[in-house]
């Protein structure tokens, strides 16, 4: 196996709107500064990947104008996820373990304020049986909260503790929509309060990922991927137990996260509800520091929201704060696809 | 660092037609997979993971449908990754599928392409507008025409080659039995006197809108060696990317087309492929698209693309087939596309393509293209494992 790390990592500051803002400006700025992080230019790059979903945008093909702000020429071996960029990245690990790219440049971005968020997810449902019906995404995560309180796995205190340190920790992120002190808030869907839910964002995300002595050279304490994986589940939520993430702990398993305890742990968990459930799947104990960027609950910018989370992880690990770090991303309705990956600060050989 | 030898042990498509109004688009790529699955001589458990693409999901309406789809392509469990890259969409998601075998990521990897265009219209999902961008209102023939103009305009071709290839692909169709498009009775003088529908693109130079789904079960050396039916071996395959739009882009000829076969063909150490190809299939969606790829692709040389079309080269029965199972001329499921390119070289080489056959073939390609001729992808397979 070859060893590959996460060298560079930036986002934009995330905002309920940016009707200034095409993509491509939205993402510029954030490929501009990974890239002069590391030194490289973007045709040194070897492997270019990114993750954006066609329906945030409303238009077919929305990745092609990305494209665009990454100067493709000379052209560039480069490919695309409808998925969040998490998965960009994985395809970009991949790619590097090949052995055909020491290199790869990842990003992501979403903007959600032109639509509905709302309605816009319902779309990504059973497109037969349950999109006609247009359950929303938060109508969807209520469900999975009531099954876990009624299970008795959290209380409501418990769901608020999450929301308060979530928004607290932001306070710290200069790049967090929410921050500081917000109150439970009014309910939206019962049982889920104002402070469970993700606020609705615009944002983008980029890393880069280097392997072995390339990755030494570019970064002073790379963070090394020493297992990744993603699992799906069934995509019907009456034949998933939705106070559980056995996909989750599928991933974790493949990617080594159970071999030895992590000190950190990054989180895609929009709701509060999903912190406790993935908690529990991973079996994280209560040393292990959760979600310091604020996690999803303070930003979440959709189908970039994952690789922020692999971007935080890996930059905790850039400055000294982590030796061991987890980071997860999820795609969905309810958790129900999930990536683990676990990063470490040492340097490979010792 | 040396890869994992992969190779192609199962192929399933469907049969392609306007509307499948008898399946789901859970039930039609299904129906794909498990052909695959019984090509391959395996199950739904041998399989560690699956690679699905399409194109845009403005065509069927469904927001990333790999999710709802989990459960029809036995994912549940296991890795399942969705690629989207415009029209080269089926291409990439092969070989992104390659590489986690060649990686030694996973042993046995299911990938898969669809397209059910009968749920939506596609011209529709080209063409929304956007702030900020040129509206693109025409679809994609009124996009790719000028650049079949320039061509002309730039080769001195004769304004007959495009109906050639028309004829060409649709005969060979008719050997196909999961081709779309079977017209027994379409003629050299019906395609020239069909209706003009983008100048200089004729009805029947176009693609149709087709319904359907191809899949691929990829695997090691070691599963290739179980495997019933003799594989197909990836000798190379790459994929390229530049800006749909900037100064100095060549439509006629892009830079990342060439670029990529270069790869490809680096990898496979070809070095004469005119002479050392023996069948190709490429993206041909308007009938002009085979001169002007063959130039692209290194077959021939600058301006000379046509020559070869002309002189029947790139017939059934030439000594450089192009699209012998009929092409995206006569089959056209958009995120399929590519896939079943890349599937119908390997049926060649793995001497399994039926009536539509090329004797003897050994060496075959497979290519896409989608965007603004701005993204490219290609394989190159074998009979033989490759060397090393």
């Amino acid at each position: 196996m070859r060893d590959v790390a996460i060298v560079a990592f930036a986002q934009s500051p995330h905002r309920r709107r940016t009707d200034e803002l095409s993509e491509v400006d939205l993402l510029m700025p954030v490929l501009h500064q990974v890239l002069e992080t590391t030194g490289l230019k973007a045709n040194e790059i070897g492997f270019t990947c990114s993750g954006s979903a066609d329906y945030l945008a409303g238009r077919a093909f929305s990745f092609t104008m990305a494209l665009d702000g990454v100067g493709a020429h000379p052209p560039i071996s480069e490919s695309h996820v409808e998925m969040d960029g998490a998965w960009a990245l994985y395809e970009a690990w991949v790619k590097i373990m090949t052995g055909e790219a020491d290199t790869a440049l990842v990003y992501a971005y979403g903007k959600s304020s032109p639509g509905q968020v709302r309605d816009v997810l319902t779309r990504q449902l059973d497109p037969y049986y349950l999109a006609p019906l247009w359950p929303d995404s938060l109508a969807l995560a209520a469900l999975q909260a009531q099954a876990l309180l009624d299970a008795g796995h959290a209380d409501r205190a418990a769901l608020t503790a999450i929301a308060t340190r979530s928004r607290t920790d932001a306070a710290a992120n200069p790049y967090a929509q929410l921050t500081g002190d917000v109150p439970a808030g009014g309910l939206l869907v019962h049982p889920l309060r104002t402070g469970d839910c993700p606020p609705i964002g615009d944002g983008a995300a980029a890393v880069i990922l280097a392997a072995g002595d390339t990755a030494r050279a570019l970064c002073a304490r790379p963070a090394w991927i020493r297992g990744i994986d993603h699992r799906i589940e069934a995509h019907a939520l009456g034949v998933r137990d939705l106070t559980d993430s056995p996909s989750t702990r599928l991933a974790a398993r493949h990617a080594g996260a159970f071999e030895r305890p992590v000190d950190t742990a990054e989180l895609h968990a929009p709701f509060t509800s999903q912190e406790v459930i993935l908690r529990t799947a991973l079996d994280l104990g209560d040393d292990v520091r959760v979600n310091p960027s604020g996690g999803a609950l303070a930003a979440n910018p959709i189908m970039a929201a994952g690789l922020i989370r692999l971007g935080e992880a890996a930059a905790r690990i850039h400055r000294g704060a982590s030796v061991r770090a987890l980071a997860h991303a999820t795609s969905g309705p309810c958790l129900q696809q999930n990536l683990v990956a676990v990063l470490e600060g040492e340097s490979a050989h010792g | 660092m040396v890869k994992e030898p992969v190779a192609v042990v199962g192929i399933g498509q469907t049969k392609h037609v306007a509307a499948r109004h008898d399946v789901s688009i859970a039930g039609l790529v299904r129906e794909a997979a498990v052909r695959a699955l019984e090509d391959a001589g395996l199950t739904w458990s041998d399989i560690d993971a699956v690679v699905i693409g399409k194109a845009p999901d403005f065509f069927e309406g469904v927001m990333m449908p790999e999710l709802y789809l989990a459960d029809a392509l036995g994912a549940v469990g296991k890795p399942m990754l969705r690629v989207h890259t415009a029209g080269s969409v089926g291409g990439s998601t092969a070989l992104v599928a390659a590489n986690l075998v060649a990686a030694r990521v996973h042993r046995t990897v299911l990938t898969l392409a669809f397209e059910k265009q009968s749920e939506s219209n596609a011209m529709w999902g080209l063409s929304l507008p956007v702030p900020f961008q040129q509206p693109l209102l025409a679809g994609a023939g009124g996009f790719f025409a000028p650049h079949v103009r320039a061509y002309m305009r730039r080769t001195g071709a004769p304004d007959t080659v495009g109906s050639l290839v028309a004829y060409k692909d649709r005969r060979n169709a008719l050997k196909n039995p999961y081709a779309h498009i079977h017209d027994p009775d379409l003629t050299l003088e019906k395609v020239q006197a069909s209706p003009m529908l983008w100048d200089p693109i004729r009805y029947s130079e176009t693609c149709p809108s087709s319904d359907g789904a191809c899949a691929m079960v990829l695997t090691d050396r070691e599963g290739a060696s179980r495997a019933p039916y003799p594989p197909a071996w990836v000798h190379g395959g790459a994929m390229r990317s530049e800006p749909t739009l900037f100064a100095g882009k060549d439509f006629v000829s892009p830079q990342a087309g060439k670029d990529c076969a270069a790869d490809v063909y680096r990898q496979a150490r070809i070095t004469d492929p005119r002479r050392e190809i023996d069948a190709v299939e490429m993206y041909v969606p308007f009938s002009w698209y085979e001169p002007m790829w063959l130039e692209n692709l290194g077959f021939a040389g600058e301006g000379e693309g046509w020559k070869l079309t002309e002189a029947g080269v790139t017939e059934l029965d030439g000594d450089l087939p192009v699209n012998p199972s009929g092409g995206v001329l006569s089959t056209n499921p958009i995120g399929a596309s590519g896939m079943i390119r890349f599937a119908e070289a390997a049926l060649q080489v793995r001497g399994r393509a039926g009536d539509h056959q090329i004797d003897g073939a050994t060496r075959a390609v497979g290519h896409a293209y989608g965007g603004g001729a701005q993204f490219f992808a290609m394989w190159l397979v074998g009979s033989q494992p490759p060397p090393g």
